[in-house]
Formats: C-alpha cells, sequence, structure tokens
C-alpha cells in the first residue's frame, strides 16, 4: 500500500457526495421522465406521441457529452444565467437517460397479455384506470431489470461530470493526479471500486424492488444470477 | 447573445475534419469490440476452470465501472507501469473496443444460445465434421440474430467517442471547443456537433430497427 494511502482516499471520498447526489437526483428525474415520455409515448392523440418521440430521439441521437457541454455552456450564452455544475449534470443524467427510460415503459406497458386490457374494457373501466390500475402495476415488475441496467449507466455517467467541475470522484481524482504521479494505481484503483461498490448497492437495491413486486403480483421471483440474466431459462 | 450563420459556417470545416475522427475510431473502435467480443464469449463457453472465471471477472468490472476512468487507466496508467506508450487515437479505440467487447461477448453468447438445441442434434446426428457444424449450422442462424445489437452497440460506440477529449483526441467536440475558444462564440459550434451526432446516428439506429424487424421475423 502507498504511503499517501490515507490522504488519497480522504480526498477522493469528499467527492463521493457529488457522486450519490448526481446519481441519485439523475435516477429520480430519469424515473419522471421515463414514465411521462413512455407514457405520452403509448398516448392516443398524435400531437402528444410527436412531442414525446420528438425528446427520445434527440436525446437518444445526440450525444450525452455534447448534452453536457451544451448546457453547461451554451444555455449561459444564450439566457444570460449559468447553471450549478452539479444542477446541471443531474439535469443533463436525466435527461439523457429518461429518453431511454421512456422506450422501456412504453415497451413494458405494450408486453403486457392484451387479455388485460381487453378484460379491464369488459369491466367498464376508465383508460386511467385500465393503465394505472390494470396495466402499469403489472408492466412495472417487466421494467425493474431494464432500469436497473439504466440506472447503472446513469451511475458510470456521473464521471462525465468531472468535464464541468461537478467535483464528484472522478475529478477529485484527476486533481490528484498532478500531486501524487507515482501513485496512481493508488487514485484509480480506489476510483474503480466506489464506482463498483455503488453498482453493487443500485443492484441489490433494485433486485429487492423486483421481488417485492414479484411478490405483489402472486408471481415467485426469477432467480438471477450477477448479472440479472435469468437463471432458469438459461437452460444449458 | 443569438444565432450567427457566419461563425456557424466557418465553424463547419473544423467540425467535419473532428466528425471524420469520431468515425474512424467508432469503425476502428468497433473492429476491436467485435471480435474481442467473440474471444471473450469463446473462452466463456470453452469453460477453461481459472481463465472462464477470471474473463468473466474481467468483463463484469468494465461493464460496472466509467469508460472515462478506464481511459484515463490506459492513458495514464500503462506507460509507467508497463512501458507502453500509445497515442491519445489508439488509446481511444482500444479503450472503447475492450470497454464494449464487454458487451458482444453477451450478445455472441446469447445469439449462439438462441438456436434451437434440435439443431445441434441434428448436426450431430447427420455426423458432421465440428467445423461444418458451426459454419453450416449454427453460425448462419445465429449471426443474423446477433447483427442489429452489434449495430446498436456501434451506435452507443460513436455517441460515447467525444470524453475522449479529455485525453487530447482531436474529435467533434473537442474541435467545437477549439472553434470556441478562438472566436468566443459557443453556442454555434457546440450546436452544430449536437446536429452532427443526430444526423448520423439518427438514420443509423433507423436502419438498426429496420434490422430487427427483418430477424424477428427468421
Amino acid at each position: 500500500m502507498s504511503e499517501h494511502f490515507r490522504q488519497i482516499l480522504s480526498s477522493i471520498l469528499e467527492g463521493l457526495n457529488a457522486t450519490i447526489w448526481a446519481a441519485l437526483g439523475g435516477i429520480a428525474l430519469t424515473v419522471v421522465l421515463s414514465f411521462v415520455a413512455g407514457l405520452a409515448l403509448l398516448s392516443p392523440v398524435r400531437l402528444v406521441r410527436f412531442v414525446s418521440r420528438l425528446y427520445v430521439e434527440v436525446f437518444r441521437g445526440t450525444s450525452e457529452v455534447v448534452q453536457l457541454f451544451w448546457l453547461y455552456f451554451v444555455l449561459p450564452a444564450l439566457v444570460g444565467f449559468k447553471l450549478v455544475p452539479l444542477f446541471a449534470g443531474i439535469l443533463v443524467l436525466g435527461l439523457n437517460h429518461g429518453a431511454y427510460g421512456a422506450e422501456i415503459v412504453r415497451g413494458a406497458v405494450n408486453s403486457v397479455p392484451r387479455a388485460q386490457y381487453e378484460g379491464a374494457v369488459a369491466l367498464n373501466l376508465t383508460p386511467a384506470q385500465r393503465m394505472f390500475r390494470v396495466l402499469l402495476p403489472q408492466a412495472v415488475v417487466e421494467m425493474l431489470p431494464p432500469f436497473n441496467n439504466l440506472f447503472i449507466q446513469l451511475l458510470k455517467s456521473t464521471a462525465l461530470l468531472s468535464f464541468i467541475s461537478a467535483g464528484e470522484i472522478t475529478e477529485r481524482g484527476e486533481l490528484l493526479r498532478p500531486v501524487f504521479g507515482s501513485e496512481i494505481v493508488t487514485i484509480y484503483g480506489i476510483e474503480l471500486v466506489l464506482y463498483l461498490l455503488l453498482a453493487v448497492v443500485i443492484t441489490v437495491i433494485m433486485r429487492a424492488l423486483e421481488r417485492v413486486g414479484a411478490r405483489r403480483l402472486g408471481r415467485t421471483p426469477v432467480k438471477r444470477n450477477l448479472r440479472g440474466k435469468a437463471l432458469e431459462t438459461a437452460g444449458r | 447573445m443569438d444565432w450567427d450563420w457566419n461563425n456557424a459556417a466557418d465553424s463547419i470545416p473544423l467540425l467535419l475534419k473532428g466528425l471524420v475522427v469520431t468515425l474512424e475510431l467508432t469503425l476502428l473502435g468497433s473492429l476491436v469490440a467485435y471480435v474481442l467480443g467473440v474471444v471473450f464469449a469463446l473462452v466463456r463457453r470453452g469453460g477453461i476452470p481459472v481463465v472462464s472465471q477470471l474473463v468473466y471477472l474481467f468483463v463484469e468490472f468494465v461493464r460496472s465501472t466509467p469508460l472515462l476512468i478506464q481511459v484515463f487507466v490506459l492513458y495514464y496508467l500503462l506507460p509507467p507501469t508497463t512501458g507502453i506508450k500509445m497515442s491519445p487515437f489508439v488509446t481511444g479505440v482500444i479503450a472503447l473496443g475492450v470497454h464494449y467487447a464487454c458487451y458482444t461477448a453477451e450478445v455472441y453468447r446469447a445469439g449462439i444460445e438462441a438456436v434451437p438445441k434440435g439443431q445441434w442434434e441434428a448436426a450431430t446426428a447427420l455426423s458432421l465434421p465440428r467445423r461444418r457444424v458451426w459454419t453450416g449450422v449454427i453460425l448462419p442462424q445465429a449471426v443474423p440474430r446477433v447483427l442489429p445489437a452489434l449495430g446498436n452497440y456501434t451506435i452507443s460506440m460513436f455517441k460515447e467517442t467525444p470524453l475522449l477529449l479529455a485525453i487530447g483526441v482531436v474529435d467533434v467536440l473537442s474541435s467545437a471547443k477549439a472553434v470556441g475558444a478562438e472566436t468566443f462564440r459557443v453556442v454555434e459550434p457546440y450546436t452544430i456537433a449536437g446536429i452532427l451526432f443526430l444526423l448520423i446516428s439518427y438514420p443509423a439506429s433507423i436502419i438498426v430497427r429496420r434490422l430487427e424487424r427483418r430477424v424477428g421475423q427468421l
């Protein structure tokens, strides 16, 4: 272990807060946008579908790094005020991953068996009741594994916030590099372990939610391996 | 500050030059990812005791940590520890390639597994030689299923290349940055950079979606 290990560790840990806030904020915004845009993609109104599709394609089609630069460097030139780096970062993480999440929501709702929809129509439920009491509760359970992957992507993307000096882990490490040049192994080792741990935390929470969700639907939870692949269907 | 057409027009040649670099990175990176992914998938499938587990751990590790830090590791950590010094461009290609190989490995595995068991059994019953089983039976069915997923990863890679400006690769975004620094106008170059990404990745994703639908009918 290197002689400055403690010093390096404590300095990088100062960035942990920003990384966690960026990830949590990004995830919260992602969830909200995913449901709003995802349900809008299923709307019977053409204009609503179009607006949502535009949002999804623009944010999936332009690079996340470009979006970050745009929001942080271009927007101030257009509107005259600058966003706090961490806030700008959360906004980009949420907007970008929300566009991917919208497709997850749309796909999951579409994958609910058609008979469920027909049953809800036969019971004379209103469209809102149909969606929120019949289709969504079943779809949400299907969304959890893909959302898990999306949240891990989002966590990894928080490293990009070092470009706008949001003070998170990666930036702390880059500030240390010129000072402790001979101990780069320690610096990057600590960073990688921290990201790995945070990814495990996200996965553990999502798995727990998946089990709760499956139980509430009266299904047996699917056993999965580390990566989230269902074990039973592997069949080999 | 509003849109300045002159600055926009002036910045386009430089941005296009950057775009060529971005495309080169994406193409070469994809090539590495496609080939290395096969290697990873075969090693995992081969089940050589320790090697197979090591590859599994490596793949999981790479998939759970940021690409940006992996780029830094390759660029700043390799030279002092191993003596291997690479240019930013080569570092970028390898970082992108290895990172995405950890995703394509899974694509190949799933593609091979999607070939029904009966196909293997039939090939065995016909006592085809091992090589014919792969080239004549399994691969022709697995490859079309794999293509859309590989295409999607190439598109993702394309959109992730700008982060290489951190080690000094002169791509679209860093060209935009250079224009901005020179003219003190950031609106046009960054906006055009975004539009360039959209112009390439949107049609590409439409093609992949078509391909997906076609494969779905197999």
